[in-house]
């Protein structure tokens, strides 16, 4: 009976095609139920901190409470400095200890190392300060933006690691061999060929590691200290944007309030800012090397 | 100049399992020699042995003795510069993915310390004419990358990366495994060329390949080498009952 079959082919591919649409539906509501905290916040943050942002926020230092104006330009100069010195700790050490987790790594002493870095990344950040505490601010008597860039480089270091480590075996063993056998020494290929084939992915790594600790507060409250005034001694204490937004933030004061809401806005452009500049720098093949 | 290769006594393991039984041949200068087998008989272990590139492998180790001209590799040379006389082609296509056209070729040179551009450009143009690929690609040289070529064209760019470092000896481990029959005949047609100036080791499956490119066959068989001659004799008249088996295509 030719049509009962057919109609029964018609039913299955109606199914099929509902099916189908669903799944996809479903996949497409995951994929909203994933931005829309990211939109709701960033459009929450230029709601409430667009309204205090102007010329002089990007430009001046704060005033004392009641004067009006003021700005945050010292604790945006001084999350750049203590973030420069972070990432110039946390990025070399991360991608070298990477690079040996991936090349060499395959022993006690890598299990020991990726056991470490593992634990590293979930230590609460407030306890990575209470170490740069110990070992930096107590060493030199002083808190200082040293001290806070040794604390977010500390945190830096496991996400690079184990990022660099991942993209490196990524790489095929077949291109090492290709290396090899043209008589390119193994460091020179794990530099030129395994990292230089990677390097999207590390940077990836670096960018996230970057972008985690950029906006962290809680290791800096007892390292970098803050500072109402301009700063550019990495032996000094520092003012920090995240810093600076929590002072104002649990203060009682309304103009700092609306402070606060424009530090914040101003924090995450300039992660996306910094973040975008990386990417199109590595797109662009400017960090690709010299081979 | 190819140089030829003397073998003596090779052995080869992987951790505890033995890979190659006592291995003895000499392979003749500027002439292709075949190296057939069935799967698993240590065709590829052979030939990376004579590169020591066996031993990057982890727990693996050779012992014996192999002359490669006037070299002995496993005496006292650093296998670095043994792999710089001894180019070498894989089974799959593996250019640099990251690099272009020209790098991949200059990779040997410039990543050894040689940055003489006038040279390099030299070089380059003729390996990539002696690997006859420079036609189809002279006009992107810096544009493309590597990766962006069919898997013939890519491994003709591996063979002319191998001859960049002017090597005497190339390797090649099935090196049309992976391609199509117009690729496989151009490479084909390749070795005919390179013999000249060149010794060729050419691990097949393919049996009509290895009598239409190689002067010489070996035939291998669980990690022993079974015979060894003329490649009009191993596949009209060979010595050895297990030779005409495999050729007849009883098993393997």
């Amino acid at each position: 009976m030719p049509n009962s079959s057919e109609s029964a082919a018609i039913r299955v591919s109606l199914w099929r095609r509902g099916m189908n649409h669903l799944v996809t539906m479903a996949a497409a509501a995951a994929v909203l139920l994933v931005l829309l905290p990211l939109g709701a916040i960033f459009a929450y943050l230029v709601y409430k901190g667009v309204g205090a942002l102007n010329w002089s926020f990007l430009t001046q230092t704060p005033k004392p409470v009641g004067e009006p104006g003021g700005g945050m330009a010292n604790a945006i100069a001084g999350s750049a400095l203590i973030l420069l010195i972070a990432s110039a700790m946390g990025v070399p050490i991360g991608i070298g200890a990477g690079v040996y987790l991936a090349e060499y790594g395959r022993n006690r002493m890598g299990d020991l190392i990726r056991f470490t870095a593992d634990v590293l990344n979930g230590v609460p950040s407030i306890v990575v300060g209470i170490v740069a505490y110990g070992v930096v601010v107590l060493a030199q008597g002083h808190f200082s933006a040293l001290a806070g860039g040794f604390a977010l480089g500390m945190m830096m270091i496991p996400t690079i690691t184990r990022a660099t480590e991942e993209m490196l075996l990524l790489v095929p063993q077949a291109i090492r061999e290709a290396a090899y056998g043209l008589g390119i020494a193994r460091w020179r290929t794990t530099l030129s060929i395994t990292l230089r084939t990677a390097t999207s992915g590390v940077i990836t790594g670096v960018m996230l590691a970057f972008a985690r600790v950029a906006g962290e507060t809680a290791p800096l409250l007892f390292t970098a200290f803050g500072n109402q005034y301009w700063n550019w001694k990495i032996n000094q204490p520092t003012a920090a944007l995240s810093l600076q937004i929590f002072t104002y933030a649990i203060s009682p004061f309304d103009e700092w309030h609306r402070q606060a809401w424009a530090g914040a806005l101003i924090l995450i452009l300039l992660i996306v800012i910094a973040v975008s500049a990386l990417r199109i720098a590595a797109s662009r093949g400017m960090l690709k090397g010299t081979s | 100049m190819g140089v030829g290769i003397k073998v003596d006594h090779l052995n080869a393991w992987f951790g505890k399992v033995q890979a190659l039984h006592d291995i003895s041949m000499e392979i003749a200068a500027n002439h292709a020699t075949a190296i057939i087998g069935p799967s698993g008989c240590g065709k590829s272990t052979f030939v990376r042995c004579l590169n020591r590139m066996h031993e990057t492998v982890p727990d693996a180790r050779a012992s014996g003795k192999v002359r490669i001209g006037d070299l002995d590799i496993y005496n006292g040379t650093a296998a670095v510069t043994v792999r710089r006389r001894i180019g070498m082609v894989f089974q799959k296509p593996n250019p640099f993915p990251t690099m272009s056209i020209y790098d991949n070729v200059a990779a040997g040179l410039k990543l050894n310390g040689f940055h003489d551009r006038k040279r390099l450009n030299e070089i380059v143009e003729r390996s990539l004419k002696l690997s006859a690929l420079w036609d189809e690609v002279k006009d992107t040289l810096r544009k493309k990358s590597g990766a962006s070529l069919s898997g013939g064209q890519q491994q003709r760019l591996c063979i002319a990366r191998a001859l960049a470092v002017e090597p005497e000896v190339l390797l090649m481990d099935e090196p049309c495994s992976a391609l199509d029959p117009i690729s496989t005949g151009k490479i084909e047609e390749l070795i005919f060329e390179l013999k000249e100036n060149f010794t060729i080791v050419i691990v097949t499956h393919n049996m009509q390949q290895a009598s239409r490119v190689a002067e010489f066959t070996g035939f291998f068989l669980l990690g022993k080498l079974i015979e060894f001659d003329r490649t009009e004799k191993i596949f009209t008249t060979p010595s050895d009952k297990r030779t005409e088996d495999y050729i007849t295509g009883r098993f393997g």
